[in-house]
């Protein structure tokens, strides 16, 4: 029995050592890995596609829509959903669609602006706490336990009584008048909002910087002679953005939703302008006769926060593999 | 355990400490003071009011003074309701909270505990993932739209519940806004339950168990409960504190006159004592609250580590 072997099986691979060791695929930076794990999260997807579409038509529909949010249309008071007005209208003739969409702005800015003090404080905070240690530690996480352990919600009431008046004068009388536009009560929110809500984004901020900051490569910059503030700005937070990103998205629907809530109590934003809070607060008291007015101010806020709430966990398990329940 | 309880003890009188200062000096800031009306009153009645109230003395005195009315469970006189105290609102409008809250925190554990066991013990089937869809739902929906949407539907047009529930004297009127209100802790609490039972059934020791050859009921109810709930334990807090700020919508929406309404009145009117007085009467439920909680959690699993044994 003969077996037929080619002999240049047994040939040396020549010329192919010199390359042996040569990364052969691209390589991937965490972005990229992390996009990739991202896009095969079906819910954070979906998530992402309808914050985008959110964003999109609160920045664009009022542009070209007809009405405005404060035009009382004559005639076509407490009307259904229609044609003209996909949503309705209210009591006052107003289109709904179009306040709805304002509301949109209005919320999804309250979102985005509160959360990026929070993003301020809570990175400041919690990396000079985690990064100094020691005593100062102690005592800051000390009082972010007493933060923890008080009821938040009070406080940000709390604070909107103390602050509005103050507020309102700055922006009167300061050279911040140039923002009046937006409205006093508006900002009011924003910074109450921002103050209030940074504790959480302290501890994870520490946390991450207390892991890292005994690693090798902050080691070398330190021999290197770095300053401290180089250390935490150049080498730990790039290193903590994952979770710090996971935060942010994160806190954006719990600040929308804080609004909301406190809108309904009525101690939001006020008239003409409306945060979604607002249009379900004000639809309420006609809910026997015209639910539809509830109804989509309603919708929009669930649809925003599970939105947000997808994107969120998406981010989590994409950016960082190891805080994945 | 005794220094734990001690220490323990230390830093709950060092927050409400601060919380009482902190919110003494907040309502000390706001210009105007709690006498500014749309209609200025004349300057002579103003200056008879700061007196009665002692307005007219010097910040620190003012806060001596308030911790000696604290100290003797006094929270001081309302500014807005006149003849009222504001202990005599708490006392009015925190029994019929606290009903309410009472229901709902036992509504919770009885529903969201069975619920989360349900899911993880049908892991992947449609038992879990009907679950898991309603408590994904319940923890993004905010609690005022579930209890305009339960109102509409079974108070506006099936007509099954009453859509006020008034001072909730009769069992009918919790139903509603127990559910709105306990709506996001349910579901919190069932996906908490899920994850830990998850957790636990892959141990040992429940291998042993089965090995042993015991029966499923006493495996899951005996040996794997008993480690699976010890996560709802640490929610306790929270919870408690959910419940309390959730009822200021629920009690608004359903027209009970509890506490949440005084308060969010006080809000409303610019009642700074009430403001303060609540505030502060709040934080010190919640925090005591946080304390006994602790305290379970630490007799409850002997694996903790005693903060403030050893090192403190």
């Amino acid at each position: 029995m003969q077996v037929q072997i080619d002999p240049s099986l047994f040939e040396p691979i020549r010329g192919r050592t010199d390359v042996a060791d040569e990364i052969v695929r691209p390589s991937i930076t965490y972005w990229q890995d992390a996009w990739r794990r991202f896009k095969k999260n079906k819910p954070a997807m979906i998530g992402l596609v309808t914050v985008i579409i959110i964003i999109l038509s609160a920045i664009f529909v009022p542009m070209f829509w007809p009405y405005d949010y404060a035009t009382q249309i004559r005639g076509h008071e407490n009307q259904g959903p229609s044609w003209e007005h996909p949503f309705g209208t209210d009591s006052l003739g107003r289109d709904l669609f179009i306040r709805v969409m304002y509301g949109a702005r209005i919320s999804l800015s309250i979102g985005l602006v509160a959360s990026l003090i929070n993003l301020t404080i809570g990175v400041l905070y919690g990396g000079i706490s985690g990064y100094v240690g020691g005593r100062v530690d102690n005592i800051m996480m000390r009082i972010v336990d007493i933060l923890y352990s008080v009821p938040l919600l009070l406080y940000v009431i709390l604070l909107q009584v103390v602050l509005e008046k103050p507020i309102e004068q700055a922006f009167e009388t300061s050279f911040l008048r140039v923002f009046k536009g937006i409205g006093s009560d508006l900002i009011l929110i924003y910074i109450v909002l921002g103050l209030v809500y940074w504790v959480n984004m302290a501890r994870i901020v520490r946390g991450q910087v207390l892991s890292l900051k005994n690693q090798e490569f902050v080691l070398a910059a330190k021999a290197q002679g770095a300053s401290a503030w180089r250390i935490i700005w150049k080498h730990l937070i790039p290193n903590a953005i994952g979770p710090i990103i996971v935060t942010v998205t994160l806190a954006i629907p719990s600040a929308i939703f804080t609004e909301a809530f406190l809108s309904f109590i009525g101690i939001g934003v006020s008239a003409p302008m409306a945060s979604w809070g607002t249009l379900a607060s004000d639809a309420y008291r006609g809910i026997r006769s015209y639910p539809y007015l509830l109804f989509f101010p309603a919708a929009c806020i669930c649809i925003t926060m599970i939105a947000f709430n997808l994107l969120g966990d998406g981010l989590r398990d994409a950016l960082d593999p190891h805080m994945r329940k | 355990m005794g220094r734990y309880i001690i220490h323990r003890l230390v830093s709950m009188a060092l927050t409400l400490f601060f919380i009482i200062t902190i919110t003494f000096f907040l309502m000390h800031a706001i210009p105007g003071g709690p006498f500014t009306r749309e209609k200025p009153l004349p300057e002579a009645i103003i200056k008879a009011l700061n007196e009665k109230y002692h307005l007219d003395d010097p910040v620190w005195k003012q806060y001596l003074d308030y911790w000696k009315d604290i100290l003797r469970g006094d929270l001081g006189p309302s500014f807005q309701l006149t003849n009222r105290t504001v202990n005599e609102l708490i006392g009015l409008g925190f029994p019929i909270t606290a009903r309410l809250g009472i229901v709902a925190i036992v509504f919770t554990i009885l529903v969201g505990v069975p619920l989360g066991i349900l899911s993880a013990l049908r892991q992947g089937k449609w038992q879990d993932y009907t679950t898991m869809f309603i408590a994904t739902l319940g923890v993004t929906i905010p609690s005022f739209v579930l209890a305009t949407v339960l109102i509409y539907f079974f108070g506006v047009v099936l007509k099954i519940f009453p859509t006020t529930s008034g001072r909730l004297t009769r069992p009918i009127e919790y139903v509603l806004p127990v559910i709105a209100l306990s709506g996001y802790s349910l579901s919190f609490i069932a996906r908490l339950v899920r994850s830990s039972m998850l957790d636990v059934i892959k141990q040992d020791y429940i291998r042993t168990a089965r090995a042993k050859g015991l029966s499923e009921f006493k495996v899951i109810y005996k040996h794997a409960l008993k480690n699976a709930i010890i996560p709802v334990i640490t929610y306790l807090g929270p919870l408690a504190a959910g419940l309390l700020t959730g009822s200021f919508v629920i009690e608004k929406l359903f027209s009970i006159p509890g506490m949440g309404g005084y308060f969010v009145n006080s809000v409303g009117n610019r009642d700074y004592t009430m403001i303060m007085g609540s505030t502060i009467f709040y934080s010190v439920i919640l925090v005591v609250m946080n304390f006994i909680v602790d305290i379970i959690y630490v007799m409850v699993d002997p694996r903790i580590k005693l903060m403030g044994t050893k090192e403190g």
